[in-house]
C-alpha cells in the first residue's frame, strides 16, 4: 500500500513536473514548427476516421433510445434539443478525447518509451538538443490545435446523425426538429465542449509523453508503459470531465 | 573545419595546454538503496586519454554518465571545461555538452532517420549549414571513421554492429568536440571490428580531438589506446594511473580482475 501511494504520488508529481517544463519551454525555434504540421496530420488526419465513426453511431443511438423512451413521455420533440445538448457539452469531446487520446498518447508512448529504453533520447541530450523543445513541445502544442478540431467535426456528426436517424426511423420533420435544437442549444453549450477538448488534448498528451519518457525496464516495461497510458488516458479523461464540468457550471451558469 | 553560426558562439576555448578538462572531486551516486559510486575522484588533462576499467555493474556507465551531465552525482563536485556542472540544469548543460561527443554502448542512432540523418544531426540543429555543405561535412566524418558514401542512404538496421559504432562515433564528431566519452567501444564487436574500433580511437588524437574518457573492460583496447587507466572496483578507484603502474600495481582486486580480465580477450 505504501509503495502504491509513493508510486502514485510520484506519478502525479512527474506529471506536473513535465508540464512545469513544457510551459518553460514553449517558445519554440522556427524550424520546429514544421514538427507540429507532422504532429497534426499523425494526430489529426490519421485519427478522424475513429472519432467521426464513433461520432455518428454515438448520436444515432443516443437518438434511438431518447426518441423510444421519451415517447413515452410525449416529450419526443425535445429529443433533438436533448441529443445535440449530450452531444455538444459532454459526448463530444469526452469521446474524442478517450477515442482519439487513447490511440494517440499510447502511439507516444510507445515511440518515447522506446526512444528511451534504446538511449535515442541521452543521445538527444549530449548533442546539445532541449528534448523536451523537440519531442514533447510539438506534440503538446499540436495536441491543442487538433483535439478541438475533432471535436467540432464528432459534434457536427454526431448532431447529424441522431436528425437523420429521427428522420428515418420516427418520420420526424427535419426542419422542426432542426428548429427546436437550435432553439434550445446556445453557443455557450458548444463552447463548453469545445473548451473541454483543449483541456484534453494537453492532458491526453502530457500522459503519454511522461509515461514514455519514465520507461524501464527494456520491451517489457515499454509494453506496461503502453498499456497503462490508455489506462491513465481513460481516467484521466472521465475524471477530469466531471471536475471542468463542475467549475465551468459554476463559473458561466 | 569549423562550426559557423549561433554555435561557433559558444564554443569557448579549451583550459591552457595541460589544463584540466575533467575535475571530479569526491563523487558518490546513489540510487534508491543502491551507492554505485563511493567518493571517485579523477582529473582528464587536455590531450589525454583517461581509460576507465571495471566489472559488469562496476559504475564505469555512471561515471561517464555524470562527465556527460546526463545524471547528477548524490554528492561531491565535477567540474568540466572549467565549469562546475554537478549543479546545473538541463537547459544550462546543453552548451557544455555541445563541447563534447558521446559515444554510446548501442551507438544510440535514431532508427528512423538515414546515416546521413543521423550525421548531419548536430550540424542541422546547432549550424545554418546549407545542403551541400552538411553532405560534404557527413561524408567527411564518416570518411574518418572508414565509411564510405555509400551508406548514407542507410538506416541503423541496416548496418552491422560495427558500422554502427563507427556511425555513431561520426555523429559525435559532427558536433567538432573538445572531448569524446566513448562507453563500452567495443562491446558486442568481432575482434577484427575491436582493433578497428581502437586504432580509429588513437587516430582520433591525431588533430580531431585529442581528449578521451573511454570506459571498457577490454583490456587489449585499454592498452591500445590508454595515457592512463583507472580501475573501479566496489565503487571505488583501486587503483589510478599510468598503464604500466596499473599493470603492476600489487592491489590483489585489481591484479584479480586484470588477471580475470587477461584471461577473458586472450
Amino acid at each position: 500500500m505504501d509503495t502504491y501511494l509513493r508510486r502514485t504520488a510520484m506519478w502525479y508529481g512527474g506529471v506536473g513536473l513535465l508540464t512545469a517544463q513544457v510551459l518553460r519551454s514553449l517558445a519554440l525555434p522556427p524550424k520546429y514548427f514544421r514538427l507540429i504540421l507532422l504532429e497534426m496530420e499523425v494526430m489529426g488526419v490519421r485519427s478522424l476516421g475513429v472519432a467521426l465513426v464513433a461520432a455518428v453511431f454515438t448520436g444515432m443511438v443516443f437518438t434511438l433510445q431518447g426518441a423510444a423512451n421519451m415517447a413515452r413521455f410525449g416529450a419526443e420533440i425535445y429529443v433533438g434539443p436533448l441529443t445535440a445538448l449530450a452531444i455538444l457539452r459532454e459526448l463530444g469531446p469526452v469521446l474524442t478525447a478517450i477515442l482519439v487520446g487513447g490511440k494517440v498518447a499510447s502511439g507516444i508512448t510507445a515511440e518515447l518509451g522506446s526512444m528511451m529504453v534504446t538511449e535515442q533520447i541521452d543521445a538527444l541530450r549530449t548533442l546539445g538538443v532541449n528534448f523536451i523543445k523537440r519531442l514533447i513541445v510539438p506534440r503538446v502544442l499540436a495536441a491543442l490545435l487538433v483535439f478541438p478540431l475533432l471535436t467540432v467535426m464528432a459534434d457536427v456528426l454526431g448532431v447529424l446523425g441522431g436528425m437523420v436517424i429521427m428522420f428515418v426511423e420516427r418520420g420526424a420533420d427535419m426542419w422542426a426538429y432542426w428548429n427546436t435544437t437550435t432553439y434550445w442549444v446556445t453557443p455557450r453549450d458548444f463552447l463548453m465542449g469545445v473548451g473541454k477538448s483543449v483541456f484534453f488534448g494537453a492532458l491526453v498528451t502530457l500522459i503519454g509523453c511522461y509515461n514514455g519518457l519514465s520507461t524501464s525496464g527494456g520491451t517489457e516495461g515499454l509494453g506496461r508503459a503502453t498499456t497503462a497510458t490508455v489506462v491513465h488516458v481513460t481516467m484521466g479523461v472521465i475524471i477530469s470531465d466531471f471536475f471542468l464540468t463542475k467549475l465551468m457550471l459554476m463559473i458561466f451558469w | 573545419m569549423r562550426l559557423r553560426g549561433r554555435a561557433r558562439q559558444e564554443r569557448r576555448p579549451l583550459p591552457a595546454e595541460g589544463g584540466l578538462v575533467v575535475a571530479a572531486a569526491d563523487v558518490r551516486k546513489q540510487f534508491e538503496n543502491h551507492e554505485v559510486l563511493r567518493g571517485v575522484s579523477f582529473n582528464v588533462e587536455r590531450g589525454e586519454t583517461l581509460v576507465i576499467m571495471g566489472g559488469s555493474g562496476s559504475g564505469k556507465t555512471v561515471t561517464l554518465r555524470l562527465v556527460a551531465g546526463l545524471i547528477r552525482p548524490s554528492s561531491g563536485t565535477i567540474r568540466v571545461f572549467g565549469e562546475r556542472i554537478d549543479n546545473l540544469g538541463e537547459e544550462e548543460l546543453l552548451p557544455i555538452r555541445r563541447r563534447m561527443g558521446y559515444v554510446f554502448q548501442g551507438a544510440a542512432l535514431f532508427d528512423s532517420l538515414s546515416v546521413l540523418e543521423n550525421v548531419a544531426y548536430p550540424l542541422r540543429e546547432h549550424t545554418s549549414l546549407g545542403q551541400a555543405e552538411i553532405l560534404t561535412r557527413v561524408a567527411h566524418f564518416l570518411s574518418l571513421v572508414g565509411l564510405g558514401p555509400d551508406v548514407l542512404p542507410l538506416l541503423p538496421a541496416e548496418l552491422s554492429g560495427g558500422m554502427r559504432k563507427r556511425v555513431g562515433i561520426a555523429r559525435a564528431l559532427a558536433q567538432e568536440p573538445q572531448m569524446l566519452l566513448f562507453d563500452e567501444p567495443t562491446a558486442g564487436l568481432d575482434p577484427t571490428n575491436s582493433r578497428m574500433v581502437g586504432e580509429l580511437i588513437v587516430q582520433l588524437r591525431g588533430g580531431v580531438c585529442d581528449t578521451s574518457v573511454v570506459v571498457t573492460h577490454d583490456l587489449e583496447l585499454t592498452k591500445t589506446v590508454a595515457d592512463r587507466v583507472a580501475v573501479l572496483i566496489e565503487g571505488r578507484f583501486a587503483a589510478l594511473g599510468t598503464l604500466e603502474a596499473v599493470l603492476g600495481t600489487e592491489d590483489p582486486a585489481v591484479q584479480a580482475f586484470l588477471a580475470g580480465e587477461a584471461r577473458t580477450t586472450a
